[in-house]
């Protein structure tokens, strides 16, 4: 595993607050043992009518076509726990997520799966989204060691969880080999407490 | 300055700080299902590792499983191949599974508390959101991505961010015909879907600790709803009593023991908390939501908002759910036409919700556009329920009486709306698409909202349609 200091990419914005994670990839796509095939039920819902002709959703717009940065807004993949979202977005080819704000267990499944989710203020984020809509093709350079988003030679300030920040630049977002070192010291507390 | 019940589970269950900052955590209980458990055990054999600590690993299946007609192998295969992977991997790790038919199989949010498996100071992981249900005990019990459930069943620990801590004093009796269901809606109504992100919510004060164990269930089960990691209750008696006697609990004088472990465990008085919400009980009323989220609630008594009310982009936030819900602003939600009645869910499905929801429809009967379905929390409801005589009583009524399983509130199985009906349920979500058709409509309500608006055949003030004592005028 290596380290993610840069995505660099074009953005697609898809608005609202509180996409929640039924949204972003519905129950019936659930049905899997693998994530393998998820990319393409992204936002399916809201991508596609029910006879498969599309929505016009900014995902399948021609000039946003090989995004690799989606742009949100508040409450971000909320509800429920479903890793399954994350997976849909990381297999449809987005590398990561800038919002307002983002809900808690997504965020996690995101960073464990090597997504930055970046938070930027609503100033940032709308001149962000206007530079992508003005031009589809400009590259985003988010960079995580300065904490900027630079895109048609602005520059925006983010933030981001300083825990996940730090597990990406040292290649430590996936924790199981670090979880994994500590067997002894496990064992330790499950007898302490007696679950062992 | 003391203690909160989170900060003495983290402390003691905390191995060490990684060097990203967060903590590896002890995960006491594992609960493991077929939808978001299968794929972790992939996981596991390609990196070549095994459980941990199958004895602290539990297995049910119940967000797919059909609710009519269980006999296998399951007419649709891929929910067939879902259960029987969970199935293998748990005999070939020796995790107890609690299959269909083994008496004990259920939504695993109503199965943990009822065997007992669910302790106080305990913390619990699940691949569900709803995990949260378990704090009801005084653990700290948070749902998990599947990378995660990966992590605990080859560690038995998970990474993770210390939480703020929220207490929300709920004081005084609650009015008529208002219940835990209504207290939680009303929460997230005030605080917002996203207010408790960063936090773990402690519910306390005199109306949460008059409260029933399966009435607890239900407040810390929609804690996610509000953003929460979790929510917790502190142990007291009711816990204790409600523990006694159960299968995974010990008996004689090591419950004695366990008992006074489990009190060391409930917030200090002079505990310090990161923030505090006091609530009214006697301000509630019966609450239902409007729109697209938990949080876009109103009471029975109100009307439905206008997007005039508001400015930006909270006007097309209310604007977009109006035009999804079909629903009038500034219109009475009372009075709305439903098509179908769901009771069950981890919210609402457990033995005391089908009870409170009997005594007041016996003798009454569904009204003609209405489909009803009632679906026991686990099979251990289901026998109660029949047992005392409740599945006829709902038959009667007009409610189809199910088999046990997640069901309409998820819709991963055969019980779905079909195109744009609207749903008076007791479930936890009320998202776009949520209940099995993209352009399906959810109420969420209490059981009892949900028999009356049944009855009626629209969202009705279940104090006036069961006359409940001191309905308001």
């Amino acid at each position: 595993m290596s380290g993610i200091s840069k995505i660099v990419g074009r953005g697609v914005y898809v608005p609202g607050n509180d996409i929640d994670t039924d949204r972003i990839i519905p129950a019936r796509y659930l049905k899997c043992v693998t994530f393998d095939e998820l990319g393409p039920a992204l936002f399916y819902d809201v991508r596609f009518n029910e006879d498969g002709t599309s929505k016009n959703h900014p995902l399948d717009a021609p000039e946003h076509q090989g995004a690799e940065i989606l742009i949100s807004d508040n409450n971000f993949g909320c509800g429920s726990s479903r890793e399954h979202a994350p997976q849909a977005i990381q297999k449809f080819g987005l590398q990561a997520v800038i919002a307002g704000s983002f809900a808690e267990i997504f965020h996690g499944n995101c960073t464990t799966l090597g997504i930055p989710c970046i938070v930027m203020d609503k100033d940032n984020r709308e001149k962000l989204v206007a530079a992508v809509q003005d031009s589809p093709d400009a590259e985003i350079i988010i960079d995580l060691e300065a904490l900027q988003v630079i895109c048609s030679n602005s520059i925006y300030p983010m933030t981001m969880k300083e825990s996940a920040r730090e597990a990406f630049l040292a290649a430590t977002f996936d924790p199981l080999d670090n979880l994994l070192s500590a067997t002894s010291e496990i064992r330790q507390i499950a007898e302490k407490l007696g679950y062992a | 300055m003391g203690r909160n019940l989170f900060q003495k589970v983290w402390d003691d269950h905390v191995v060490r700080q990684l060097d990203s900052g967060q903590y590896q955590v002890f995960v006491a209980l594992h609960m493991i299902h077929e939808v978001t458990s299968p794929q972790a055990f992939g996981m596991l054999k390609d990196k070549g590792l095994k459980v941990a600590y199958p004895e602290r690993t539990c297995a049910t299946v119940d967000h797919i499983i059909p609710t009519d007609d269980q006999s296998r192998p399951l007419s649709d295969e891929m929910a067939e191949k879902m259960i029987q992977v969970l199935s293998d991997a748990t005999e070939e790790s020796g995790i107890e599974y609690f299959a269909p038919q083994s008496g004990s199989q259920g939504i695993v949010h109503v199965v943990g508390p009822e065997l007992g498996l669910t302790q106080p100071g305990m913390t619990i992981c699940c691949g569900d959101s709803h995990t949260a249900t378990h704090g009801a005990f005084g653990c700290i019990a948070l749902g998990i991505g599947t990378s995660q459930v990966r992590d605990v069943l080859a560690s038995q620990t998970l990474a993770m961010d210390p939480l703020k801590v929220r207490r929300i004093d709920v004081e005084g009796e609650l009015p008529p015909g208002v219940t835990a269901k209504d207290v939680i809606l009303h929460i997230i109504r005030l605080l917002g879907v996203n207010g408790g992100v960063g936090y773990a919510y402690e519910y306390a004060g005199s109306a949460i600790d008059n409260m029933s164990m399966e009435e607890r269930m239900t407040v810390c089960n929609m804690s996610i709803e509000g953003g929460a990691r979790c929510g917790y209750i502190n142990p007291d008696e009711t816990t204790f009593e409600y523990l006694k006697g159960k299968e995974k609990v010990p008996a004689g004088s090591d419950f004695d023991e366990a008992v006074e472990r489990w009190k060391s465990y409930a917030s200090d008085a002079d505990a310090d908390y990161d923030d505090i919400v006091t609530i009214q009980a006697a301000d509630l009323r019966p609450t239902v939501t409007w729109g697209v989220t938990p949080a876009q609630a109103i009471t029975i008594e109100e009307r439905v908002p206008s997007p005039d009310e508001v400015d930006g982009l909270e006007k097309n936030l209310i604007t977009d759910a109006l035009d999804y819900m079909q629903l009038e602003a500034d219109a009475p939600i009372k009075g709305t036409r439903i098509d179908v009645a769901f009771i069950g869910s981890c919210t609402n499905g457990r033995l005391s919700d089908f009870e409170a929801v009997a005594e007041v429809i016996a003798g009454k009967k569904v009204a003609d556009n209405v489909r009803a379905i009632a679906v026991p929390g686990s099979e251990k409801v289901d026998k109660a329920a029949r047992a005392a005589g409740l599945d006829k009583v709902f038959a009667e009524a007009g409610f189809e009486w199910r088999l046990p399983g997640c069901s309409m509130c998820l819709a991963m199985n055969p019980d779905k709306l079909v195109g744009s009906e609207i749903c008076a349920s007791s479930s936890n979500r009320n998202f776009i698409g949520r209940q099995g058709s993209p352009t399906g409509r959810t109420i969420l309500m209490s059981p009892v909202m949900v028999a009356a608006a049944a009855i009626e055949g629209r969202v009705a003030d279940a104090r006036e349609v069961f006359e409940l004592t001191g309905a308001a005028s």
